[in-house]
This record gives C-alpha cells, sequence and structure tokens, in this order.
C-alpha cells in the first residue's frame, strides 16, 4: 500500500490533527522530562543553572519540533527516508575527519548553531530506511537470502561508521535497533539463531583477541568489560562508577533520602551525575519509590507506542512506530542497566531526563515520527 | 485486489504478531530492572546506606589544649599560648612561586622553606593548604594582613603552642615540648591517635615528659563531611576533647630565679627545700637554656652550642649528676658512728694529719693536723683523720646503712629526668660491679666522702632535710594537679635515728657556720634568727701524689677547670627552727667553703626572707661586695621578669 491509497479523507487535516496526536504518549513523555528538569535542578545542588534551565529551553526546542513533525504527514517523512539515510551517513563520515574529540572519541559535529551527535540520528535514520524498505518489499521476499543483502549493508554502514569513532556502545545499538526492524518485518528465525551465534563467536573472539596483535578493540574498551564483571577489583579505577553507582542506589532504600540530600550525587561521588548516571541520583533522593515511577513511566511510553503501532494498518507506519518504540526502549534499559551493574559503562543517555541536547532532540523528532504516524494513519475500511 | 487485501492483512498479522514478542520482551526486560532495583534498593539498602556515609564521613582529631604548669604561688610556668602560622592554598594562590616571592618581601622565608613548600604543594590536593611557616609573631602577622590583597591563597591559621615565659628558669625543671618523634610512637602503648595530628606536639624532657599523660588531655572528635576528593563540605558533629590537667609545682619563681641568676655562668646547682615536708621550693642548675627554643624547633648550630659547651647547659645536674660529696658526707658518717654508740660526744682522737692503714698513708686536708679533735670540732672544722679512725670502728656496712636513711644511694622520684641514684658503695656492690675485695682502705675513703661515694645535690639536700627535721621527708615537686594535692605532707614518719644523736650532729654544724674556727665561717650570718648550720666540702676529682705533698700541692686556681675540686655546701636555716634545707655544688669550684657555702648563704637568706634580705643580716665587712652583688642581680632579675610579662 503506497500513500497514494491512504484514504485521504479520512485522514484530518489543518488544526484538528492536533486531537488526533497520541495524547497519552505526549503526556508521559512530558511527565518524564520533568522528572529530568527536577533531577538536574538536585544536582546542582537546587539550583536552575547550569542545566535545568537550559535543558527546559531544549526541552521545548524538542517539543515544539515534535509536534511540527507530526502535523506534517507521514508519507512525506517516508519519501524523505532514503535522503535522511543518506544524509546521516555523510554526517557520520564527516564526523570521523572533523569531529570534535571527547571522552577518547569523535563524537561531535559543532555546525556553529547546534553540536550534532550524527550517531544519534543514525539510529532513527536507519530504523525509516528499514521501515521504507520492507514497506516496499513483498511479503514472500522477505526471508530470501538476496533480499536480506540490501538491510544488512544499511544496518552495517553506520554501524562500521560509528565504531569508527569510536563508540562501542551506540554502534552495537545501531546493530539491535537494525536487527529489530528486520525481526519485525518477519525475517525467518533462523537468521537470528544465526546470527545470535555468530554475534556470540564474535564477542569470544573480542575477548580472546585481547593483547594478541589482532586485538579488536581498544584497551579502554577491555578495561570496561572488565570492570562490568568484576566492579569490585578495582574500586578506585575503572570500577570506581559502577561501584559509587551502586552504592548510590542502594542507600536511597524505599523512599530516598529527599530531594537535594543525595550525599552520593551532591558530593560528587557519582561520575557523570547529570547526564548518563542521573539515574542513580533520582534513585537515591527518591529511593525505589521513585526509580519505578520512571520506569513505570517508560513503560507506559512503551506500551501505548506499541498500542499505536498495533492500531496502525499502515506497513511504513507501524514499521517505524515499533523502531522508535525500540529505539527509545534501548536508551532506557540500556541506561538503567548499566548504572545498575547489568551491563557495561557504556555512554547512553537516560532519554529525557539525561542533560544533552543532541540525544533529547534525536528523541522528540523520533516521536514527532511517531506522531505524524499516528496522526496520518488509514482510517476507515481496508 | 482482494488479493492484495489478504495478502495486506497476512503481513500485518505477521507484524502484530512479532511485534508483540518485541512487546513481550521489553516487558521482561523491565520487570528484570525492575527485580535489580527492589534488590540494591529494598533488599540491600542498609548494606549500601553503610557504605554511603563511610565514603562522606570523615572522623578528625581536634588537638586539646594542653594542661598549664603553675609555681606554688600560681604564677604561671608553662602556658599555651595562640600561635599563628602562615598558609598557602595552591588553587586560591595560582602562582605559587609568586605568591612566596610576594610573601618573602613582608616575612622572612628561608631558601629551605621555600623549596619545601613547593614540595609540598605539588603532592598535595590543590585545596589542603600548605604551611609556609609557623610560630609567626605579631608584627609579622599585622603585615601580612595589610597586605593580603596582594595574597591571593595565603590565610593565617591559629594554634596553641606552648610558651615557657620564664625562660631559663626552668628548663631543667620542666623541661619542653616538641614534635612527635618516631621514638615517641614507638615508645610503650603510645597508640593514641592523637600523636598522629601533624604538629602535635608531646612533652621530651622534665615535667612536661613526666606527666604527659596528665597534661596532654583527650582529643576531641569532630564529623566533617568531605566529598569524594576529601575536601570537607560542612562540620556534621563537633565534640570538643578535654582538656589537660593544670598541675601546680612547690617551686616558688622568684626563688628559682634568684637561683638562677645567682648561680650566674658557673657551673653549678643548688636544691633548696622544704625541710619539713620535702617540698622543693627551687632546683636549679647552670647554666641553662631556653626552652622555648625547642618549642620553636631549635636551629643547628644553637643546638650544637649547647652541646658542646663544657658546662653542660642541657644536663640538669641538680639530679642527674652524682658528685663525690666530700666532707658533707661527715654528717652520714658522724651519725652512724653515734648511732652505733662507737663513740660519744666528748671522745677524741689526735689528728696529726695522716694516718697509716694497710701500709698508706691517708691523709687530712690540714697540713700538720688539727691536734686533738672531739666529734662536734672534726665536723666543724672538717677534720678528715678523725673520721679515718672512726670510719676503721663503724665500718662500711653501718656507713652504707645510715647514707640510705638520709636519702642517699635512692632514686627519688620527682617528675624530672634521668634522675640518678647516686652510689653509697658496700662490700658486696664492690664485689658485684668491680670484682674486686673490699678494702679498708675503701672504707677510709667513703668516710670522707670520696672513692667510691657518689650523690646528686637533690640527695645531699635530703640528707639536710632529714639532718633538719628529723623526719623522713621525701622530696616533693608536685603541689597538686588540677587543684588536688598528691601528696600527704601532713604525716610524715620521724626518721630512724636517735634525736640527741641529731643535735649533736646539727650543733657541729651550727660551730661550722658560727665558729670562728669552723670552716663555714667566713659564710655567716649575724642576725640570730637566721642563722644557719652548714657542711663544706670540697671534693677531689684527682689523686694527689706524694711528691705534689712535698713540694706542696698545686694551687686549685693553677689547674685545668676539669681537674679542680667539686666545692660542695650543704646546710638549713634558721638553725633554732629550720625550715628550709639547702645544697649548692660548684663543679671544679675548688674549695667548698669558698665557691659553694657563700651561694648557700644568699640563697638561704632569699629563701628565708622571701625576696632581698637587708644588708645587716651580713658581717659588716662583706656588705659592700653584697650590696654590689645584690644590685647586680636585681638588675637581671628585672630584665628577667619584664620578658616573662612580655610572654604572660
Amino acid at each position: 500500500m503506497t500513500y497514494l491509497e491512504y484514504k485521504i479523507r479520512a485522514v484530518p487535516k489543518g488544526f484538528r490533527k492536533v486531537f488526533y496526536l497520541n495524547w497519552p504518549i505526549i503526556l508521559l513523555l512530558c511527565a518524564a522530562g520533568a522528572i529530568g528538569i527536577i533531577m538536574l535542578t538536585s544536582v546542582a545542588g537546587n539550583n536552575w543553572q547550569p542545566w535545568a534551565s537550559a535543558q527546559l529551553k531544549r526541552f521545548f526546542v524538542g517539543f515544539s519540533l515534535m509536534i511540527g513533525i507530526a502535523m506534517i504527514p507521514i508519507w512525506f517523512w517516508k519519501s524523505m527516508s532514503v535522503l535522511a539515510y543518506i544524509a546521516s551517513l555523510g554526517l557520520l563520515v564527516l564526523v570521523d575527519f572533523f569531529g570534535s574529540t571527547g571522552m577518547g572519541a569523535q563524537r561531535w559535529l559543532d555546525l556553529g548553531f547546534i553540536i550534532l551527535q550524527p550517531s544519534e540520528m543514525a539510529k532513527i535514520t536507519l530504523i525509516m530506511v528499514l521501515a521504507f524498505y520492507y514497506d516496499w518489499l513483498p511479503d514472500e521476499r522477505v526471508s530470501k537470502p538476496q533480499w536480506l543483502v540490501a538491510p544488512l549493508v544499511m544496518i552495517f554502514l553506520p554501524f562500521f561508521l560509528v565504531l569508527q569513532q569510536p563508540d562501542l556502545g551506540t554502534s552495537l545499538l545501531i546493530v539491535i535497533g537494525g536487527g529489530v526492524m528486520m525481526f519485525l518485518a518477519g525475517v525467518h528465525w533462523g537468521y537470528f539463531g544465526a546470527g545470535l551465534s555468530f554475534g556470540v563467536g564474535g564477542i569470544l573472539a573480542i575477548l580472546n583477541s585481547r593483547g594478541k596483535d589482532w586485538q579488536l578493540l581498544n584497551d579502554y574498551q577491555y578495561r570496561r568489560i572488565d570492570t562490568f564483571l568484576d566492579p569490585s577489583s578495582d574500586p578506585l579505577g575503572a570500577g570506581y562508577h559502577i561501584t559509587q553507582s551502586k552504592i548510590a542506589l542502594g542507600s536511597g532504600g524505599w523512599t530516598g533520602r529527599g530531594f537535594g540530600q543525595g550525599t552520593q550525587s551532591r558530593l560528587n561521588f557519582l561520575p557523570e551525575k547529570h547526564t548518563d548516571f542521573i539515574f542513580t541520583t533520582l534513585a537515591e533522593e527518591f529511593g525505589f519509590v521513585g526509580g519505578i515511577s520512571l520506569l513505570t513511566v517508560y513503560t507506559l511510553i512503551v506500551a501505548f507506542a506499541i498500542i499505536a503501532a498495533l492500531r496502525n494498518r499502515d506497513r511504513f507506519s507501524s514499521l517505524l512506530i515499533y523502531g522508535v518504540t525500540v529505539t527509545f526502549f534501548l536508551y532506557f534499559a540500556v541506561n538503567m542497566a548499566m548504572v545498575m551493574g547489568l551491563a557495561p559503562v557504556v555512554g547512553v543517555p537516560l532519554p529525557l531526563v539525561s542533560y544533552g541536547g543532541s540525544s533529547l532532540l534525536v528523541l522528540m523528532v523520533a516521536f514527532g515520527l511517531l506522531q505524524s504516524a499516528h496522526v496520518h494513519k488509514p482510517r476507515g475500511v481496508i | 485486489m482482494a488479493d492484495r487485501i489478504q495478502l495486506n492483512q497476512k503481513s500485518y498479522a505477521k507484524l502484530s504478531r512479532r511485534g508483540l514478542i518485541l512487546g513481550g520482551l521489553q516487558v521482561v526486560f523491565i520487570a528484570c530492572l525492575a527485580t535489580r532495583m527492589r534488590k540494591l534498593q529494598v533488599e540491600e539498602a542498609s548494606e549500601y546506606r553503610l557504605l554511603a556515609d563511610e565514603n562522606r564521613i570523615n572522623i578528625r582529631l581536634i588537638a586539646p589544649s594542653r594542661g598549664e604548669v603553675y609555681d606554688r604561688n600560681g604564677k604561671i610556668v608553662a602556658r599555651n599560648e595562640q600561635s599563628f602560622r602562615i598558609t598557602i592554598v595552591k588553587e586560591d594562590a595560582g602562582d605559587i612561586e609568586q605568591t612566596l616571592y610576594s610573601l618573602s618581601n613582608l616575612i622572612k622565608i628561608s631558601q629551605t622553606d621555600a623549596t619545601r613548600v613547593i614540595e609540598e604543594i605539588g603532592r598535595s590536593a590543590p585545596f589542603l593548604p600548605v604551611t609556609v611557616r609557623d610560630q609567626l609573631s605579631f608584627d609579622e602577622i599585622a603585615r601580612i594582613a595589610a597586605n593580603t590583597p596582594n595574597l591571593p591563597g595565603v590565610s593565617v591559621e591559629q594554634g596553641l603552642s606552648r610558651i615557657y615565659p620564664s625562660l631559663e628558669s626552668y628548663a631543667h625543671v620542666v623541661g619542653y615540648v616538641g614534635p612527635v618523634s618516631d621514638n615517641d610512637l614507638k615508645r610503650g602503648n603510645e597508640s593514641n591517635p592523637l600523636l598522629k595530628i601533624p604538629r602535635f606536639q608531646v612533652g621530651k624532657v622534665g615535667v612536661e615528659k613526666y606527666y604527659e599523660d596528665i597534661l596532654r588531655g583527650s582529643a576531641g572528635v569532630m564529623k566533617v563531611e568531605v566529598n569524594a576528593l576529601g575536601r570537607v563540605m560542612r562540620n556534621l558533629d563537633r565534640k570538643e576533647g578535654k582538656p589537660g590537667n593544670n598541675i601546680q609545682l612547690t617551686v616558688d619563681t622568684e626563688l628559682q630565679s634568684y637561683i638562677q641568676a645567682r648561680l650566674g655562668s658557673e657551673s653549678a646547682s643548688a636544691v633548696v627545700m622544704n625541710c619539713r615536708n620535702g617540698e622543693i621550693l627551687a632546683i636549679a642548675s647552670s647554666p641553662s637554656y631556653d626552652p622555648n627554643k625547642f618549642v620553636k624547633g631549635i636551629s643547628y648550630s644553637d643546638f650544637n652550642e649547647l652541646r658542646d659547651n663544657i658546662f653542660r647547659p642541657l644536663a640538669s645536674k641538680t639530679v642527674q649528676d652524682a658528685y663525690p660529696p666530700g666532707s658533707t658526707f661527715k654528717i652520714v658518717t658522724a651519725l652512724a658512728a653515734l648511732e652505733a654508740k662507737i663513740i660519744g660526744p666528748k671522745d677524741s682522737f689526735s689528728c696529726d694529719g695522716k694516718m697509716e692503714v694497710s701500709n698508706r698513708f691517708f691523709h687530712c686536708w690540714k697540713k700538720g693536723g688539727h691536734g686533738k679533735m672531739d666529734l662536734a670540732k672534726s665536723l666543724s672544722e672538717s677534720c678528715d683523720v678523725y673520721f679515718y679512725e672512726l670510719a676503721l670502728k663503724v665500718g662500711i656496712e653501718r656507713i652504707n646503712k645510715m647514707a640510705m636513711k638520709l636519702g642517699m644511694g635512692i632514686k627519688h622520684d620527682i617528675p624530672m629526668s634521668a634522675i640518678t641514684k647516686g652510689l653509697v658503695p658496700s662490700k658486696e656492690w664492690k664485689l658485684n660491679n668491680r670484682k674486686q675485695e673490699w678494702l679498708v682502705g675503701d672504707t677510709v675513703n667513703a668516710s670522707i666522702g670520696q672513692g667510691y661515694v657518689l650523690s646528686s645535690p637533690l640527695q645531699l639536700a635530703v640528707m639536710a632535710a632529714r639532718l633538719a627535721s628529723g623526719k623522713n621527708v621525701k622530696p616533693v615537686l608536685t603541689k597538686s594537679i588540677n587543684g588536688r594535692n598528691i601528696h600527704d605532707l601532713e604525716n610524715i614518719k620521724d626518721l630512724d635515728i636517735e634525736k640527741s644523736h641529731l643535735k649533736i650532729v646539727k650543733d657541729a654544724l651550727f660551730q661550722a657556720s658560727n665558729d670562728r674556727r669552723g670552716t663555714a665561717y667566713g659564710s655567716r650570718i649575724i642576725n640570730n634568727a637566721y642563722r644557719i648550720a652548714g657542711k663544706t666540702g670540697t671534693s677531689q676529682v684527682r689523686n694527689i701524689t706524694d711528691a705534689e705533698r712535698e713540694n706542696g700541692v698545686t694551687k686549685n686556681e693553677d689547674l685545668p677547670w676539669k681537674r679542680r675540686d667539686h666545692g660542695l655546701f650543704v646546710n638549713f636555716a634558721p638553725y633554732e627552727n629550720p625550715e628550709i634545707a639547702v645544697s649548692v655544688v660548684v663543679e671544679h669550684g675548688g674549695a667548698g667553703s669558698k665557691s659553694a657555702a657563700p651561694i648557700a648563704r644568699d640563697i638561704t637568706l632569699q629563701a628565708l626572707f622571701k625576696g632581698k634580705p637587708p644588708l645587716e643580716v651580713y658581717p659588716a665587712k662583706d656588705r659592700s661586695a653584697i650590696l654590689e652583688q645584690q644590685n647586680k642581680l636585681g638588675k637581671v632579675l628585672k630584665e628577667l621578669e619584664i620578658l616573662r610579662r612580655n610572654k604572660v
């Protein structure tokens, strides 16, 4: 079904589109954003500056962007998929050559008016292009090997470019995101079984290559893996982040130590307390109750999104919504698993809460696409 | 169209199925996260709370203020003073070398200090203060305060430091404090965490060391919250420590300072005791040193000067040095003979200047002899041969026992350092220590306080006090601790010596000081109410050869200082109703009657009059010299008092 086949008549027009937005998701996004603002105020020692105020502005920019994108019909965005994908690949190439270095990797591109992290963009554009591909590809061909080449190449290119930065965490998330899209499109189970065993083999190869002349990862990445496997082995060195973050979480208890009372974050025992580790501050100050609340907000967003996807009869839209949902899910799941010591420390922010413009804007754009797909979904009889 | 719809329907169903599977997986993962969160935050919460507190709370010790030391009249002997030190904080100072340079324009900063500061700053965290200089004067503080804007990161910190206002007068008694050394840490059960406080000071010698535990007090505790870098964020809890106990000494600062000044540059020492209860009113050793120098950290050159001085300023001669007591020991021999009922006061021997004992001649100090001598005369004129005769009859055992009774050969327990036991020889002692049989000649030597006999000025004073009071007085230096008396000075037992025997010896000593032929007649007091009874002593530190005896003994003044005789004097006063006992030892000062006795007289008068005595108590012919001396000492003491006032 192409967009020409939409029952245009059934699609709301003009201002009326606002009523067709998925309001539960919007409200939940605002709730998560509000929690973020509160936490950023707390980690700054109950100060609006320097993070909360900037974050609030970005949230409004992102929010407007989301609504704006939602107002434009999904078939327009669909037609832009390939272009967006190619553009983000171009930016990834650019960042490898001209990007700013931070944390031992080239990730940012300073465009003058905005500091761009193209790897975040690539997550979304990959989802768009894969949704576009599988919308175009007839169902019976989905599991044919020759039709697997194109999506695999589409996944591999951004994966490879991000790995070059080097940013192992994001590149793996790109692969997982792409893999999930293929899974949703209906690619045969067998391929995933093969892919998974290949992945496990790859991990074993990576671990085995350590210290040999064909070493596959950087030393610092190996150290992070070590630290993940046994954080207490080096509590003041590489394991410091995880150990301190677990202490912060644990000391929160049921209801936490109160707003601004988290000693771990206020006394700087926590690393990156306003960005990747902000969840620990939340859990320290508001305890299990606070942590679960945020997790519930996230879960509800995922749930409403999946419902929206299920109810969307347009294959592109449905795939896109699933993709956005998975991207969002991966953000918070990996971040939380990381601060709880269930996953290695990879630079993944807590969506809508962590301080930082790039991921917030990209997420808002993604949710804008989701809303657009929701507003412009095929209504009436098919 | 229907096909397509059916196809669409099929692919839609498949997408929905996979979407639901995906949703299910997500829910499982979220459930895992929630479970993990519950485990950390609910099940293991208390454990992690503890870890968080361990992270943030540091316990720091607050040094207690050290107890003060007073004299018997409540005058301060050792106290704590606000001391100022300047510190520099790197993160505020910026360019350290520039700041140090500006600082060195205001106060003196040695090159070693400067390099140490730069080195320390390089090592420590940027927010930790590093001490540039300690013990700054008010003047220097003022100069720094006026220039604060030009000295970023420089601040003045206050602390307590020990100060001894009486300067040299109490150096040997009270001693001094100094930074904790490795030795202090090793010694005994000193696991006190206080000792690890930077700049904490402990007693090194004297009262400061003896009463370290009492003076120190106990540490306060300050709980501070620190951040991950160790910077103090706020104080959580502060429990002040207990300050150390104050100690009051029995010493009278005025008398002590007078004696210190009177001894002057001589290598000498003096002890003044209350002969009724043993309270030490003064215990001075000369030359002395300024203990404040040690607190501040004495320079190498100053220390070497003190160490290499042949008069040994660092030694407290009153307790740690033992001298042959010479004729002052005749008191012991005489009492031993009287108690053994070997002689009566009227029994007499004839002195012809020498006596032969086992083929060896023992000489009297007076060439040609004293002629017929009884006990009183022999003591008063200090005839040696009389005591040789006594010695042969009394024997060393009795002399030894009597010496012990009078406080010799015993380590007296007063809070000073390196107190000697002295030596009262016995046959066993010689056998054990010299691997030789005791000879009769040894007894003869001992009878006049030569040979093996050694006693400290403190022991001599104790002897005089026990003789004077007839009581078994023990020397006491500590009057009270925190206002509570620690010695029972009311009920002192009588000495186990017959009173009449003591009286005989006391009368003899009175003669020595007041009879025209007495050895101490030159240092008499003419006011009846203050007359003294004393015994001179002159102890040889060399052997006089026979050839020398023939050709005339070399005069003391012609000998090198180290080989001259020690001059000693012990006395008590007033004779009728003894209050004080005094001992004076002038190292290599020559005859006791000339060197020690005049000093003892001046000290006695000073103590009895509690200040400068009137000239009338001195014999008329001495008065002009005494007046001159009083004026000179008065000036010295006045200056000292001004210095003291400034320090209090």
